[in-house]
């Protein structure tokens, strides 16, 4: 049931808005998206990586939750130098594979990219204590809050399912049927492990339902989600870096949308 | 002004008004409540009793408004929490339920008491102001920050009641609230209710099958009847001395009829299963106890005992070869025949002719869709005919009463039907040594007395028994030698019981 454990710590961005999180995290992204070329990538990395100091992470955990981001980004550069459009002189050539310039320079703004989308991304989120951002969806957003209240509550479960899955496997070679069919096997347990967690999404929702949730009155906040300068603040950190990045790519002739040549 | 009508009931208890009432779930032919007359004065305090099948739960659920609307059956009739239909009276009613975990909705102590106040609307300094008092009175004294998914049981449901407590309700319902607790949780939940009606005017309507709970708490009994209203109603000593000898023969736990224990003949077996310097854990990183040195002999029951989180279930699922030994060994060379003495590394077949376990939840062990096809599932997996599969089963179904139920699917059956029937599919295989994990856990008294006597039969036959149990009482009526186990790390030796 770690899964909803409210990360904590003392650092400015535990007590930002997770809102505010989702939003820098989007301008950032779709900043970088627009374009594939290793300028702009490499100028919103250098920013992002004066910001991560103020992440509320130490070296290992950074590494430790950016790991996926990191092997992401290699092996996407790695398919793009081997397979990437070819142009310009040619290196190493061997059946499909074709590493030339032009496919190594897209390598490297393959490999920049997904860096400077993903790691900030996940930078951001591991701080966000998932009761906060239900708050801040609710009360910012203006999202339903029986769509929003509903999926955190669901989510609490998930921690609950792990558990099941493995009394489940465990029962499974108790009952004598662990032995062949492994792929039957997973769909029966799959199965299995569906139907209780129905059950036990209904009795929360019971539970939900008998203390007042999803009558028609207007509901309160026990919690405040506040929306101020610090979350400004990281919305226009945000809109800095996207703007210099973009702005110096076009600078030098860099710019190249997506998809087009 | 919703939100002042809702709040409104503050402080006063609610009447109760049945007449003629009635509830049939949707699909269903047979009436789960009916023909109800039923009048609760403000401030009683209502113990709710009735063979399993009597409608209680239902009962409580439509006090509580959860029932559901028309598409979830039908009604009849009138049901009234002061004088208003109960789904319309939300905030007025407290409803507790058995499952701790499925109570839960929020990740910190303090927002989850906060919930239903925010569902009732109330201004953000009373939320807070109300969560701190729930939490006072039900003695749960922990930081509002507190991760909710670190509490027992017994914490979890006294939660529960504090955020129901928080909404102020002139009713409180208790569905089996300590039905799933160990002996320390429930005496938590127990005194923290009678705190709270201490300090509270509220009308009280409890479901339990253990009447000696809540015995002192409650002024008046009322027995449903299966067949529809109220077979009993009245001060509680009336009430057991008239309907007592019959509600202890239907399950119910009554006080002065203890279910009948099984004459025991004890002698001395082969050993089957032997821990030799164990050490076990869950995961790699966190060992729950070493240097386990105990054995467990034919035709003698073994019973692991202790605190929550002190390891039971994960020794029990080492001893029945399901989990590795982290360090040290479990030998079964009384059962292994041909094979080697580390049952973790039998065959899943092999293991179930050998070490039959029966889990704490009987879900995880279903894996068909019929009672029937339940228990044929062993007798495949060892590659028995028809003929042989249906001579096993057969007596089974009918031993374990699930003879009418052989077509029904395993997930809609009664707590303690699929407790029986968890317990006849490892038997269709005839392991010599049973692990059994808190096999009277929530039973009514009926199941509990047949388990028992099915135990002590196979006993007595020469297999052994393995059991992880919180029951005081199984553990006397069944076990030779029990062991003990306190929190991680402290050495434990088995202590033979005197029979």
């Amino acid at each position: 049931m770690t899964i909803l454990t409210p990360p904590a710590g003392r650092q400015a961005i535990y007590r930002i808005n997770p809102v505010a999180k989702l939003g820098a995290a989007a301008i950032l992204s779709v900043a970088l998206v627009l374009s594939i070329d290793w300028v702009s990538a490499s100028v919103a990395l250098a920013f992002e990586g004066v910001f991560f100091l103020f992440a509320g992470l130490g070296p290992r955990r950074f590494f430790l939750r950016t790991s996926p981001v990191w092997l992401a980004a290699v092996l996407g550069a790695m398919t793009v130098l081997l397979y990437g459009r070819a142009s310009g002189e040619s290196h190493f050539h061997f059946l499909l594979m074709n590493v030339t310039d032009g496919s190594i320079e897209l390598a490297i703004a393959t490999l920049l990219r997904v860096l400077a989308i993903g790691l900030p991304a996940v930078v951001l989120f591991v701080t966000v204590d998932p009761t906060a951002l239900a708050d801040g969806l609710a009360q910012v957003i203006r999202l339903p809050s029986r769509f929003v209240l509903g999926a955190l509550g669901g989510m609490r479960l998930v921690g609950l399912f792990l558990d099941d899955w493995k009394s489940l496997e465990l029962a499974r070679r108790a009952r004598g049927v662990a032995d062949r069919g492994r792929i039957r096997r997973f769909a029966g347990q799959a199965f299995a492990l569906l139907v209780l967690s129905i059950r036990r999404g209904s009795k929360l929702a019971t539970a939900m339902e008998a203390r007042g949730f999803g009558a028609s009155n207007q509901r309160s906040w026990a919690r405040e989600s506040r929306f101020g300068w610090h979350e400004i603040l990281l919305i226009l950190i945000a809109l800095v870096v996207a703007g210099t990045a973009l702005a110096t790519s076009m600078a030098t002739g860099q710019w190249n949308f997506v998809g087009a040549t | 002004m919703i939100v002042e009508e809702l709040a409104m009931p503050d402080g006063h208890a609610a009447s109760v008004d049945a007449r003629g009432w009635g509830w049939r779930h949707a699909g269903r032919s047979a009436w789960a409540v009916s023909g109800l007359d039923l009048h609760i004065e403000p401030g009683e305090r209502v113990m709710l009793l009735g063979a399993s099948g009597a409608g209680k739960s239902t009962l409580v659920h439509a006090l509580a408004g959860v029932l559901g609307g028309d598409d979830e059956g039908d009604d009849a009739g009138e049901l009234l929490v002061n004088g208003r239909a109960p789904t319309r009276a939300r905030g007025q009613v407290g409803l507790v339920l058995q499952d701790p975990d499925s109570q839960v909705v929020l990740a910190r102590v303090g927002d989850d008491v906060a919930f239903g106040c925010e569902n009732l609307g109330l201004p953000r300094d009373e939320i807070w102001r109300r969560v701190s008092d729930a939490l006072d009175a039900v003695g749960l004294d922990l930081p509002l920050q507190h991760p909710t998914s670190q509490l027992s049981g017994g914490q979890k449901q006294r939660l529960a009641l504090a955020g129901v407590l928080a909404m102020r309700p002139g009713l409180l319902l208790l569905d089996e609230p300590t039905a799933n607790l160990d002996p320390d949780g429930v005496a938590e939940v127990r005194d923290a209710v009678a705190r709270v009606l201490a300090r509270r005017d509220t009308t009280l309507v409890v479901i339990e099958h253990r009447v000696d709970v809540w015995w002192k708490l409650v002024d008046r009994v009322v027995v449903l009847s299966p067949e529809g209203g109220v077979l009993a109603d009245g001060p509680p000593d009336e009430v057991l001395a008239r309907e007592g000898g019959a509600l202890a023969a239907s399950g119910v736990w009554v006080p002065g009829h203890p279910p009948a224990r099984p004459s025991r003949e004890h002698r001395d077996g082969p050993q089957l299963v032997r821990a030799d310097g164990l050490s076990i854990a869950r995961t790699a990183r966190t060992v729950l106890h070493s240097e386990l040195d105990f054995s467990v002999a034919a035709g003698a029951c073994l019973a692991i005992t202790g605190p929550n989180g002190a390891g039971k279930s994960t020794l029990g699922l080492t001893m029945a070869g399901l989990l590795a030994a982290f360090a040290g060994r479990v030998e079964a060379s009384g059962l292994a025949g041909a094979l080697g003495a580390d049952p973790f590394r039998w065959r899943s077949r092999e293991l179930v002719t050998r070490i039959g376990s029966v889990f704490q939840d009987p879900e995880h062990q279903f894996i068909s869709g019929t009672v029937r096809g339940e228990l044929e599932v062993g007798a495949r997996a060892i590659g028995l005919g028809a003929t042989e599969t249906a001579l096993r089963v057969d007596p089974l179904l009918e031993r374990l009463r699930l003879g009418h139920l052989a077509g029904a699917n395993p997930f809609t059956l009664s707590g303690g039907e699929k407790r029986r029937l968890s317990v006849a599919t490892v038997l269709v295989t005839r392991p010599r040594l049973l692990v059994l994990d808190e096999p009277t856990f929530g039973q009514d008294s009926r199941t509990w007395r047949e388990l028992v006597a099915l135990l002590a039969e196979l006993l007595d036959e020469g297999s052994g028994v393995v059991a992880v149990t919180h029951d005081g009482e199984f553990v006397d009526a069944l076990a030779d030698a029990e062991l003990r186990m306190g929190p991680a790390g402290h050495t434990i030796e088995p202590r033979s019981l005197t029979r």
